[in-house]
Order: structure tokens, then sequence, then C-alpha cells
């Protein structure tokens, strides 16, 4: 996830035009991109389940303080879309590093979405622990 | 490797077309699921008639999308050699994704 902005404009451009990574390089083993079409299915599914986490909290924590559970449920559900688009991203970028022969991009995302579900995690079992609802 | 000798044999020992495809039904059951969650949540909004037609609206549209994605993706895992997602594909069904989780939270931060 480094954001300098060489690979914004990087991003962008592979965004925009999508057939230019079918230009480049070799065309890898077919195999290799079923399994990082799979890698994406996975990380999709992880979005979708972070969206469901967030109509949970939503549905299940009646007692919690309202404005609290708003801001719980919208931090998981942008958690989720967050995660359906960076799932696209490096799947991209993946794909195209396969065509390069280059090494696979590595990223602090999974570590950064780790630490963000534990921090929500633990707060709610806080709150609801100590109690603090309306 | 893995091939028949005349290059032309769909046999693969790592099954890699099937999982993918599996893999595909496992997301789109994971999709359907929070498209019910979503519906539900929706309908129970206290939020204008109007607003929450559109976002229901919206939320089958998406969940449309990602089925047939999906299925095309799955009809291309018949083949012995399946051809690369398309970035469109893949962008389709993450903007569904996408569409979920927003048509929710508009509806439920204006108003619940």
């Amino acid at each position: 996830m480094s954001v300098d902005l060489r690979s914004v404009r990087e991003t962008v451009r592979l965004w925009w035009s999508p057939a230019r990574i079918g230009e480049e390089g070799r065309t890898p083993d077919y195999r290799f991109s079923l399994a990082n079409e799979r890698t994406l299915l996975a990380w999709l599914r992880t979005g979708l389940a972070l969206v469901g986490g967030g109509f949970a909290v939503d549905q299940f924590l009646p007692r919690l303080h309202p404005g609290l559970r708003t801001v719980f449920t919208v931090a998981l559900l942008v958690a989720g879309a967050l995660c359906a688009v960076r799932a696209v991203n490096h799947w991209v970028r993946c794909e195209r590093a396969m065509r390069r022969g280059e090494d696979l991009p590595v990223s602090r995302f999974p570590s950064v979405l780790a630490v963000v579900v534990g921090v929500l995690a633990a707060a709610m079992v806080a709150l609801v622990a100590i109690g603090w609802t309306r | 490797m893995g091939t028949a000798p005349d290059g032309s044999g769909a046999r693969d020992p790592g099954l890699q077309p099937e999982r993918t495809r599996l893999a595909w039904r496992r997301t789109t059951l994971s999709c359907t699921v929070v498209v019910a969650l979503a519906v539900r949540r929706l309908t129970q909004s206290v939020a204008p008639g109007v607003v929450t037609a559109g976002a229901v609206a919206l939320t089958g549209v998406a969940w449309l999308v990602f089925g047939l994605v999906a299925h095309g993706r799955m009809r291309a895992m018949a083949a012995g050699r399946p051809p690369v997602l398309g970035t469109r594909g893949a962008g389709l069904v993450a903007l569904c994704t996408v569409v979920l989780a927003v048509s929710v939270a508009v509806v439920l931060v204006g108003g619940g």
C-alpha cells in the first residue's frame, strides 16, 4: 500500500487501460492465472464477510448506543468495500508481474486489515462487557 | 506437464479449473447471503419509501450482475485451458460488493 505519487499514477493507468496488461510480457501458465483468480475471490469473500459483519453489528447489538452502533457498522461496511477494491488492484498487479516475470507485489494491506479488525472486535467486546448502552 | 501428449488434453493433476469454479460458487453464495441480509435490513428501515426502494433495486441489480459474471466464468471453467479472467469481470464483481456496502450505509446514516 505504498502511496507515493508514481505508484498512484501507475495504478490509475492500469485501471483505465486494462487492455495493456494483455499486451505486456508473456502469457503465464493458465494455472497460475487461475490461482491468482482464486486469491481475488478469497479477498472478495473477505470483503463480503466484513460487509455481513457490519449488518450483524447493526442487527444484533440493539442496546448499544445508536451513534456508536452506526459508527461500527459503517466502519465495517467501508472496510468491506475497500477490501473488494483492493482485491482487484492486487489481482491486476499480480497478473502483470507474472506476465513480466517479476516478483509478485508485496503488500501491507493484510497486516493493516488484521489490526483494524482486531481493534474493532476488542472495542465492541469491551463496550458490551462494560454495558455502555442507552 | 499435466496435459495429454497431443497437447489438447484437459487433464490437470491440480484440478485448477474445478477449484476455481467452486471458488466462484462459494463467492456467489457469500454474495447471496449478504444481499439477503441487506434487503432484510433495508425493508426494516424508516427512511423514505423512495430511498428504500431505490436501495433495494440497486442491491438486486448488484446481485444480478455478480451472478451473471460468476455464471460466465463458471462456464469458461469447462474448457481445458480456461482463458484469463477479464479486468472488466473482476472490476464488476468488486463494484457489486461496493454497491452493497454503500447502499446500506447510505440508508443507515440517513436516518436508519
